[in-house]
């Protein structure tokens, strides 16, 4: 069985609120290494068998249709072994 | 005259949308987000609410919705569709307007009586307005803020494509104050505030928000 990892992020032009509130909170907590948050989604499909080159390429396909809004988002496709 | 209302899993504002529509004097119709039938309609009005509840992101889901299909279909073809709130989210995600809406820059969900100018009186939906007119409306969303590329922008600007704009404080962080916009064409309009929720005094803060709905009247008896 493959693991098929699709990670998408805002554009870095496009700002992110929620990941800005992440930064504000950490120092709260006494956390004081990061000097900015993105937050992003990551989605894990499961397949049955190593994934073809087209099966690959239906993924791109579906990530760049439904997983992700290429208008404000990019997104990577990878095979977790 | 017809005006097709359409109900998605998660939506709100469908009955009120149906409402000012037949205040206006035409007929609503209502719609299902299963439907592979228009019923007829000559026009289209995607509501507000939260759409399978807002999962992946607003409105990219309902995107998708057999109805959608036909709506994006007639659309193109020129049928005047109006989104309001997630039904602007829902035509930003199918393509039929440019960009997307992103949270809230504050992140607070936003409740209150919003003053707008309306800078586009061409379209479908907002001929009945003077340019330059100031209403109040209602403004209720946690992901309003308009977001897209420079190019976009511009294109937007120079075109004369910005149908209504905030007035005073930016209240999400939409890109040059957008809290409306539409097509090439002038058929298909989004707004992120609430006119269907303004259209009497007596359960709105104004009666000022019927205008889209008498637009839309207009235009078709033209």
């Amino acid at each position: 069985m493959a693991k098929i990892v699709v990670d998408v992020m805002l554009k870095p032009e496009i700002l992110d609120p929620q990941g800005n509130a992440v930064a504000n909170a950490l120092p709260r907590l006494g956390f004081n290494f990061a000097k900015s948050v993105r937050q992003g989604k990551r989605f894990e499909i499961e397949m049955d068998g190593e994934p073809t080159t087209a099966q690959l390429e239906e993924v791109e396909k579906a990530a760049e249709t439904l997983l992700s809004n290429p208008v404000i988002e990019n997104f990577v496709v990878r095979v977790e072994k | 005259m017809r005006v097709g209302v359409i109900t998605f899993p998660g939506t709100l504002d469908d009955r009120d949308a149906a409402r000012a529509v037949n205040v206006a004097g035409a007929q609503s119709v209502a719609l299902w987000h299963n439907d592979a039938d228009l019923k007829n309609v000559d026009a289209v009005i995607l509501p507000g609410g939260f759409s399978y509840g807002d999962y992946l992101r607003c409105g990219a889901i309902s995107r998708f919705a057999p109805v959608m299909n036909l709506v994006i279909d007639a659309a193109n073809k020129g049928m005047p569709v109006l989104g309001i709130c997630n039904g602007f989210q829902v035509l930003c995600e199918s393509h039929l307007l440019p960009g997307a809406l992103t949270r809230n820059s504050d992140l607070h969900f936003l409740c209150r009586d919003q003053e707008i100018e309306i800078i586009n009186n061409e379209t479908a939906w907002t001929s009945a307005y003077k340019s330059g007119e100031k209403i109040v409306i209602p403004l209720k969303n946690g992901e309003g803020s308009f977001q897209c590329d420079d190019e976009t922008l511009a294109q937007l600007e120079g075109e004369g494509r910005v149908v209504a704009r905030y007035v005073g404080q930016n209240p999400n962080g939409s890109r040059n104050l957008i809290a409306g916009i539409t097509n090439e064409r002038g058929n298909v309009v989004g707004l992120m505030p609430h006119p269907e929720h303004a259209i009497d005094e007596l359960t709105g803060p104004t009666a000022q928000g019927l205008g889209f709905f008498t637009s839309i009247l207009n235009a078709m008896v033209k």
